[in-house]
């Protein structure tokens, strides 16, 4: 710090104290002490306040342990002469503001002033308040359902970091390609704070960007009190990836400086409560970057490079203003430190992650290729050397110039691949990636795969100049960048000739059933080999995955193949084989190979797996588990529960609070973090019955997964058995499984005792 | 011929030198003039002098002489050497075991008007040695820790317990060289056995004693005291507090502490705020007691209570020359024993608390701790009571502010705050060449060179160089009274990258640390320095220097001795008591070599001494750029650094609002 911005910060946070207090005092007459108090859907309580001191908030009451907590933080402001030091002053008094903002923000929840009105607003997926439907209010808080499942784009580092933009920027244009510029290096962009009363959130949605989970951009709130939501949720990471518990203060806060790659931008004007708020980030090692004039503290320490840095925007060299917002963002980047990767991609439309979550509305289509009215299909393959030029793009047949607006038509994209490494085995590994290529490309819209891929293409691209041979550039560029160690030559033909479209599809056709056959007969005891994966050691340094045929990484992201492909693009990678050598016990997964894995993976925490037991040494889980499988010994047998299942279970918790129990990387007998195509596995827990075990479900797995569940329904032996599991539109308690199990016959009942 | 200095010449502190002219004026010697008086005895000053047994005093000045035992020259310099230090470290460590007691009666509620204060650190001291602390009150903990401390003296055999806190590595070390302390009295006792007639006569063996027994005072005894005057009186943090003679009072009861112990000076500070004694006071017609302390007294409550220092050790007779101090108050080491003839030309009463130390002539009024506040009291009545009998004074009106109190806990607190508390940003600030190094500048005054001047020459040549400064000691109040443990000069008598760093921080570029027996905070501070990671794995890795420039005491020598054996470079300015006369008698430097390049061998760390300030900073400054190439740390730079700060900020906001708006925040576009 210095000395002036300790004593703007120490005057901020001894202010947003005070209101704080005012705030409680006027709440706790009118509402009393036992008033709730939480933020939605997250295990966390008041998850900065429960961090950093352990205490769970639940109450209003309660809240006047954390402010006086609070207050005994705060410090008298440096004097003008012959001044003690302020250092660390300053950063207590920025972790004051912290818990006073938290404290706010719980009051105005219950004033039902949260999540912050704004009317004509529409949030691009965001965090779920009951029947709203994201419109009219900002997100507020982040829900633990959107942290986890981030989880793995955090880790494998598709998200390289996070950019808390705090103010109003310089302009409606500034505003916009500055949050562009952090959408195509796909970090995840928090927006809070205003100047005057404007702010950034009004300055984009003025311009029409879609801001929501979907587009990579959090709009929290147009004050700088809801800058406190980013700093929860930065909090939360390292109690939900690292393992770590509430109230280890310090290892939570260097959790994030070493592994959370976030900054702090102000634009405009920075004011009192921005400077404390500030403090309060600079101990997450969060840097900060103004685009005004402040003073500078360059030396290292706190954070890993500069703590705040001063870049007057006016005095940033570049020909225009867009030209300097864009040299602001990778000053920011350069100073946090965030490691990013550039998609570099020759196409007319802004390119990045950030924008996979785009959705392309009827009114602003173009055209559409699949869906409804016509047929889109993909086909990767491998072909020898000589057959493939690399970079040739091919489109043949008609462009979609003479189709009208919000028409479609038929296309097919054939992909061929050649390179010295590459196996037939990675031949759909390599497909599935169309889906998050395609995607990358604002205003494109990807789903699906195989013959029922489905692509939207809005007017703003088109009208861009984005067209069919796009698509081949994209998929040109991106082959050779993420699996260039694999793939030596890529070309693409895009085919919209109805005949040449209906033979390709054909010859696709028989690859597909090839490769489903290929993987049908891809079981656990036909290889010698399965997968570490320890992609999440960046965030959960004691987790470590076994991936095997049949079963999955428990995020959903990698299987045995995607690992076995991993392992060819980069030898010393976080996928190495592991050789199975001796099966220690068969029935319950043991091999002498993954137990000796086991111990070096987790670092010795971990002894011993069992890869299909619940019940023995069960597989740990980081965070980003795409379901929990839990014990409901009641019933004898267990439940699934969705992470986008956010009600109450007959375990009497919620995914939130049952997560916390499955996370860490550590071995918890009954809990388990899987990925949901494990369920059908016939390897699902199959030392203690598999899947005649699952008595209760949420209703949008067997929803999302009705087909394969069909399969697994008559491998069982029982075609009705998804019937009769429960699931939470009937029942949320254990008295009402019992019988709804009694019921519905469901055979659990008459399974051996699990334990 | 004795030579005449002039006021100025004998001291560079304005304050003293008016002091000087008075003395001169009224005709009254003081040490300055004695030292002019008084030549060194120059085979004493070479070492080459040995009186330990009656068969001599020999003096072997001739080449091949050896002693009537046949003792030769390296053998009479280490031996010298050794009881110096063997006297240091007995000095420092008895000073740890009185407080030993100390906190054994407090612990049994024995010590009236003490208290724990500090319990936190209590309990981390504690758990350093594996005492429980869970589920335990102060008392009990403290009682433990008492008992472990007060057999450390005793102890025998094995090693002394604080040992354990230093890096890993160089406590391997030491038991690899056999030096480890067994007991704190016991290697006291072997240095004076070996040096007994017809003991040990191998140099470098009784060197190697040497070091234990210094090791036996920095990682024992010192370490001991340190420890428990910051549970007793709390840890050290940032206070404002003044140094020099104009912090005496004209309408106030002057009370000078004086020595080092702050048991009795602690309670002094209490009693002197007390409602009966500021009374008592004011009955005799003066608007208070003012209490201030001179050399390591005055450090120990200067740093917890802010409580002013009338000055470093040459300054006791000055303060007592301002006719303005009722009763000096005099505990244990570097009091002298003019200061009671020197009083009788004025009123101060001279006061000697310690049953250890008497002064013929002086008034004494024993302490015992456990009736310390009412002693406390009756001293400062006998101080009140003599308040009718000064005469006129002649207090100089020279003080200066400064900020001190920084202990090991609060550096690492003031780098991070309650939640991020680390070493972190001074060992970033040391590795990208912000600091170029750090500089220890202890020790005493000696009125052989002019009062403060090495101190303060040096202290400020490096600073400009972004050496940061760490003092202790009379050094500490050298610096004080200059004004440099202030903010304000981390801002102006600096280099480009230590600005910056203190402007971070909020911190004087010179750090204030405690007395000299708290030196051992300096070596907590480097070992965690090194646990902290980037500047080495042990203590002799660190870009760092020890230095005492006007050093005189065997204190000064013990210190340097723990301090060579934890790896420092340390640089001693004056005369070498092992310089031998090598012009004059070949190999008679032997000993002067072997605790340079010798011990450097064994330990990593050195003893030179270099008496010119100028050749102090070079051998200073090469030995950091030395120790910062072998860590493969940036060359120094100074041009790389210096934006950081308020500078630009305080400047346009002194702009007319439009223009400071522009000038901030840009121009406005919607």
């Amino acid at each position: 710090m210095s000395k002036y911005i300790a004593t703007r910060a120490m005057r901020g946070a001894n202010a947003l104290v005070t209101e704080a207090e005012l705030m409680l005092d006027k709440a706790l007459a009118e509402k009393g002490p036992d008033t709730k108090v939480s933020f939605p859907n997250t295990a966390y309580y008041l998850p900065t306040i429960l961090a950093m001191t352990g205490q769970q908030v639940e109450t209003l009451g309660q809240l006047q342990t954390a402010l006086e907590h609070a207050r005994g933080l705060l410090h008298p402001l440096p004097s003008e002469n012959k001044w003690t030091p302020y250092l660390g002053e300053t950063l207590d008094s920025g972790m004051a503001t912290l818990f006073a903002a938290e404290t706010i923000e719980a009051i105005r929840f219950v004033y039902g002033l949260q999540p912050e009105p704004l009317p004509g607003f529409h949030l691009a997926g965001g965090t779920s308040y009951g029947s709203a439907n994201g419109d009219g209010h900002l997100n507020g808080p982040i829900d633990d359902i959107q942290l986890r499942s981030w989880g793995i784009q955090l880790v494998d580092g598709r998200m390289p970091g996070f950019a808390a933009i705090v103010g109003c920027a310089k302009s409606n244009a500034v505003a916009v390609k500055i949050v562009r510029e952090l959408q195509k290096r796909n970090i995840l962009t928090f927006l809070c704070g205003n100047v005057n009363g404007r702010s950034i959130i009004h300055q984009l949605q003025e311009e029409g960007v879609e801001l929501g989970y979907d587009t990579y951009t959090v709009p929290f709130g147009t004050d700088t009190i809801s800058a406190i939501y980013p700093l929860g949720f930065a909090a939360r990471s390292g109690l939900t990836f690292g393992g770590l518990k509430p109230a280890m203060a310090r290892e939570i806060l260097m959790y994030n400086r070493e592994r959370v790659f976030a900054f702090v931008l102000a634009l405009g004007e920075v004011d009192d409560l921005k400077y404390a708020a500030a403090a309060g980030a600079i101990n997450f090692g969060f840097p900060v970057i103004a685009d005004t004039v402040i003073p500078e503290i360059l030396p290292t320490g706190v954070t890993t490079y500069e703590h705040v840095v001063s870049m007057p925007f006016d005095q940033i060299e570049g020909k225009d203003d867009l030209e300097r917002a864009e040299r602001l963002v990778q000053k920011c980047i350069e100073i946090r430190g965030v490691k990013v990767k550039v998609s570099s991609v020759d196409v007319p439309v802004p390119y990045g992650s950030a924008f996979e979550g785009e959705v392309v509305r009827k009114a602003d289509l173009r055209i559409e290729f699949g869906g409804k009215y016509s047929r889109c299909f993909e086909y990767l393959h491998m072909a020898s050397s000589e057959e493939v030029v690399d970079g040739k793009i091919e489109v043949v047949g008609k462009g979609f110039e003479e189709i009208p607006a919000q028409g479609s038509m038929d296309i097919g994209i054939v992909v061929k691949v050649a390179g010295r490494n590459m196996q037939t085995d990675f031949e759909p590994v390599l497909e599935r990636q169309i889906h998050y290529f395609v995607n990358g490309a604002s205003g494109i819209q990807h789903v699906g795969q195989r013959d029922i891929a489905w692509i939207r293409v809005s007017s703003a691209a088109a009208e861009k100049g984005f067209n069919l041979e796009h698509f081949g550039k994209i998929l040109h560029a991106r082959f050779h960048e993420d699996f260039g160690a694999i793939v030596d030559k890529v070309s693409v033909t895009i085919y919209t000739e109805p005949a040449k479209v209906a033979e390709w599809l054909e010859k696709a056709r028989v690859a597909y059933d090839f490769r489903n056959k290929r993987l049908a007969d891809l079981t656990d005891d036909r290889v010698e080999e399965f997968y570490s994966c320890t992609l999440c050691q960046s965030f959960a340094p004691n987790h470590v995955c076994v991936v095997s045929p049949q079963r999955l990484g428990l995020c959903g992201a990698y299987n045995w193949l995607d690992c076995k492909a991993s392992f060819s693009i980069n030898p010393t990678g976080p996928n190495q084989p592991i050789k199975l050598g001796k099966s220690v016990d068969y029935l319950k997964g043991y091999w002498e190979g993954t137990n000796d894995y086991a111990k070096i993976g987790s670092h010795g925490v971990v002894q011993e797996v069992a890869m299909y037991s619940i019940m023995e040494n069960p597989m740990t889980a980081c965070g980003c588990f795409e379901c929990i499988v839990m014990l409901v010994p009641e019933a004898n047998g267990v439940m699934v529960l969705s992470r986008e299942d956010t009600s109450m279970t007959p375990a009497g918790m919620t995914f939130s609070t049952l997560a916390g129990v499955a996370g860490g990387g550590l071995q918890t007998p009954g809990v388990m973090g899987v990925g949901k195509f494990y369920l059908a596995s016939p390897k699902f827990i199959s030392a203690e019955g598999g899947f005649k075990r699952v008595v209760w479900m949420s209703s949008v797995l067997k929803e999302t997964m009705a087909e394969e569940f069909k399969v697994v329904c008559e491998r069982e032996g029982d075609p009705d058995l998804l019937a009769k599991i429960a699931d939470e539109r009937e029942v949320t308690t254990v008295e009402q499984l019992l019988a709804w199990l009694e019921q519905h016959n469901h055979p659990a009942l008459a399974l051996p005792p699990m334990f | 011929m004795p030579t005449k200095r002039t006021a100025q010449q004998q001291s560079v502190d304005p304050a003293a030198q008016e002091m000087l002219i008075r003395a001169e004026e009224l005709g009254i010697g003081t040490a300055f003039t004695r030292a002019d008086d008084m030549a060194p005895c120059n085979i004493g000053a070479a070492g080459m002098c040995c009186k330990q047994c009656d068969m001599g005093p020999c003096r072997l000045t001739k080449e091949g002489q050896v002693g009537v035992c046949g003792a030769t020259i390296d053998t009479i310099q280490a031996r010298n050497l050794v009881r110096a230090i063997a006297a240091g470290s007995a000095a420092h460590s008895d000073h740890g075991r009185d407080m030993a007691f100390t906190l054994k009666a407090v612990a049994n509620h024995e010590a009236e008007g003490y208290i724990i204060r500090d319990v936190a650190k209590l309990r981390i001291v504690a758990s350093h040695y594996a005492i429980p602390i869970e589920g335990r009150s102060p008392e009990e903990i403290a009682n433990d820790l008492a008992d472990l401390y007060i057999a450390q003296f005793g102890q025998q055999k094995g090693e002394v317990a604080p040992v354990i806190r230093a890096p890993q590595k160089r406590l391997q070390l030491w038991r690899e060289r056999g030096v480890v302390p067994r007991g704190i009295d016991r290697e006291v006792v072997e240095a004076l056995h070996r040096t007994h007639i017809g003991d040990d006569q191998d140099a470098e063996h009784i060197l190697q004693h040497a070091i234990r027994t210094g090791l036996a005072d920095g990682w024992g005894g010192s370490m001991i005291a340190t420890d428990i005057s910051d549970i007793l009186f709390g840890t050290p943090a940032p206070v404002l507090g003044q140094a020099n003679l104009g912090v005496l009072k004209d309408d106030m009861v002057n009370v000078v502490v004086h020595g080092h112990e702050p048991t009795l000076s602690q309670m002094i500070v209490a009693a002197s705020q007390d409602p009966e004694i500021i009374a008592y006071a004011k009955a005799a017609g003066a608007k208070g007691v003012q209490l201030s302390g001179i050399c390591c007294t005055a450090n120990e409550i200067l740093i917890r209570q802010g409580i002013p220092a009338a000055g470093n050790f040459l300054h006791q007779e000055l303060a007592i020359m301002t006719g303005s101090v009722e009763a000096m108050v005099v505990d244990v080491q570097c009091i002298m024993q003019a200061l009671v003839d020197l009083a009788k030309n004025f009123h101060t009463k001279i006061i000697t608390t310690s049953p250890k130390v008497r002064i013929t002539g002086a008034t004494h009024i024993e302490f015992d701790e456990h009736k310390a506040l009412t002693i406390a009291k009756h001293i400062l009545k006998e101080a009140i009571d003599n308040y009718k009998n000064r005469g006129k004074t002649h207090i100089p009106q020279i003080k200066e502010d400064l900020i001190p109190g920084f202990s090991h806990e609060y550096i690492n607190y003031m780098l991070g705050g309650s939640y991020r508390a680390s070493f972190r940003p001074l060992n970033d600030a040391i590795m990208s060449g912000r600091i170029r190094g750090v500089a220890a500048i202890v020790g005493c005054n000696n009125p052989r060179s002019q009062q403060d001047y090495l101190h303060n020459y040096v202290v400020k040549e490096l600073l400009k160089q972004d050496v940061l400064i760490v003092q202790t000691g009379c050094g500490a109040i050298a610096s004080a009274k200059l004004g440099l443990m202030l903010g304000e000069a981390g801002l102006t008598e600096v280099g480009p990258g230590l600005r910056e760093i203190c402007e971070t921080i909020g911190i004087p570029p010179v750090l204030h640390m405690g007395s000299c027996v708290d030196n051992t905070r300096i070596l907590t501070v480097l070992t965690q320095v090194v646990a902290e990671g980037g500047l080495g794995d042990d203590i002799d890795q660190v870009p760092a220097v020890g230095l005492a420039p006007e050093w005189m005491s065997e204190k000064a020598l013990a210190i340097a001795a723990y301090c060579v054996a934890s790896g420092a470079y340390v640089i001693f300015g004056g005369s070498s008591p092992v310089g031998g006369m090598p012009d004059r008698v070949s190999d008679s430097d032997k000993v002067l070599h072997y605790i340079s390049e010798g011990w450097e061998k064994l330990y990593g760390g050195k003893l030179e001494f270099i008496p010119d300030p100028d050749e102090m900073i070079k051998a200073t400054l090469a030995h950091v750029d030395k120790k910062r190439a072998a860590l493969g740390l940036p060359v120094y730079d100074p041009a790389k650094f210096g934006r950081s700060g308020d500078a630009r900020m305080l400047e346009l906001e002194m702009l007319p609002v439009a223009e400071r708006r522009q000038a901030i925040y840009g121009t406005a576009a919607d």
